[in-house]
């Protein structure tokens, strides 16, 4: 008689489409946030592909092999960190004059170093937004206890 | 005319918030009431022959649509997303402990 | 304008099929083409980058719902429906619709926006702020209090959702505890 083992995740052919593209997907991503005050886009929708590209490792290839690349704890910390990020930076406007006052040298536009406070602050946002989202699916994910009424 | 179509979508979520007795399908109206709501914003800040409010080197853009209502629907539209996840793991909590997704089922107070 | 009025009608039908519909796989894919209508339609209103966030929003909220609908699929019980109730919520919607189109005569007019705080950040947002994205200047300088609320908003929204979660308070006394793999 031949028992078949259960593989974690999804068939083959999913899998090599996977390790394919989930890096092409994750530097989508990094573009997206880091050109948002140049092209459209901005932290959010980065943030929310970078989580995207993390839920596609999980789906393809099971939840062992996701939680190695980046556990729970490691999300949870990208979350306060980028939310403490944030913060900081409109309190060191302050500084200057005003709650958000952007002091940063404003360089030349149609750069990609200029516009001031803008950049660093999409960058905060894409790291809360994407740990967040990533923390809220895993915990979606882990429950998979099913009690039975008594 | 235009917005009347947007609030016949928006009328539409309403009705499946108020008829519908299940609980996903009470979720799934409340997300077609948040698109409707949003579409109607963009449709209020269009202008005639507009373009995108990006500036292009080399160019003088004359005429641009609203970026204000722009600004505040992206916003709202990322708020919606942390709503819809809000009250689905709550879905999900329920039919734990009561085993169905029928709303007038779910009655206990206590326990 | 008429492939914005072919796509709304589209949106319609899809949102009729999205609540009439029984199965409830079926009804999430169609609140799917819905939002995906809603990311094309953005585009032609000249929105970019709402049309990029309306798109990636929907796949994960897509994902999240399936993820909730896919293996607790109960059966239709008692299948006595309510008449009185749905008559009124029609008599209601159709009050509603009359009184909104005796209001709309009150907007300006498709296509002509009274713009005077926006003529403001248009004329001056390169010189202010650098960026060239304007619609990225309005939300993270000129009203960057928004976008922190919106920040807390979300960190409020993911807070929640871990403590609903939990797996403190959810093993009972006598219970048959069992484990089933994805």
């Amino acid at each position: 008689m031949n028992k078949k083992i259960k593989q974690p995740g999804m068939t083959l052919i999913v899998k090599t489409i996977t390790r394919l593209t989930v890096g092409l997907i994750l530097l989508y991503g990094i573009y997206i946030v880091t050109h948002g005050h140049l092209s459209p886009g901005g932290g959010f929708p980065g943030g929310v592909i970078i989580a995207l590209s993390f839920i596609h490792l999980m789906l393809a290839f099971g939840k062992d092999l996701a939680l190695k690349k980046l556990s729970e704890k490691l999300a949870a910390f990208f979350e306060s960190l980028g939310a403490i990020m944030f913060l900081t930076i409109a309190l060191l406007g302050i500084a200057g004059g005003y709650f958000f006052f952007n002091f940063v040298f404003k360089g030349r536009p149609f750069n990609l170093f200029s516009a001031g406070i803008i950049p660093l602050c999409n960058i905060a946002i894409c790291f809360k937004v994407g740990a967040g989202l990533f923390a809220v699916f895993v915990a979606l994910i882990l429950l998979k206890i099913t009690i039975k009424r008594e | 005319m235009i917005y009347l179509m947007c609030l016949i979508l928006f009328s539409v979520g309403i009705y499946c918030i108020l008829v519908k007795r299940n609980l996903i399908k009470i979720i799934i109206g409340i997300g077609i009431v948040e698109y409707a709501v949003n579409l109607f914003f963009i449709l209020v800040g269009y202008r005639a022959e507009g373009r995108a409010p990006i500036l292009i080197e080399k160019q003088v853009v004359q005429n641009m649509v609203d970026p204000l209502p722009q600004a505040l629907i992206l916003t709202a539209i990322v708020i919606g997303l942390a709503v819809t996840v809000l009250i689905v793991s709550i879905a999900v909590r329920i039919y734990e402990k009561y085993g169905t997704f029928d709303i007038t089922k779910i009655k206990r107070l206590r326990g | 304008m008429i492939e914005l009025y072919i796509l709304l009608l589209f949106m319609i039908l899809g949102a009729i099929i999205a609540v009439e519909i029984e199965d409830l796989l079926s009804s999430v894919v169609a609140v799917g083409a819905v939002g995906l209508g809603l990311s094309v339609a953005f585009l032609i209103l000249k929105a970019p980058d709402l049309a990029i966030t309306q798109l990636v929003v929907e796949i994960l909220c897509l994902i999240i719902l399936i993820r909730a609908t896919i293996k607790r699929d109960i059966p239709p019980l008692n299948r006595r429906k309510e008449v009185v109730g749905s008559i009124m919520v029609l008599l209601f919607i159709g009050g509603f619709l009359f009184f909104a189109y005796l209001a709309l005569k009150d907007l300006p007019s498709f296509g002509h926006p009274i713009m005077r705080v926006s003529q403001n950040y248009l004329a001056q947002g390169l010189k202010k702020t650098g960026a060239t994205n304007l619609v990225a200047s309005v939300i993270l300088d000129f009203r960057a209090y928004d976008t922190l609320g919106e920040a807390t908003v979300l960190f409020t929204a993911v807070m929640g959702v871990l403590a609903v979660l939990r797996r403190i308070g959810r093993k009972k006394v006598d219970e048959i505890v069992r484990e089933e793999n994805e």
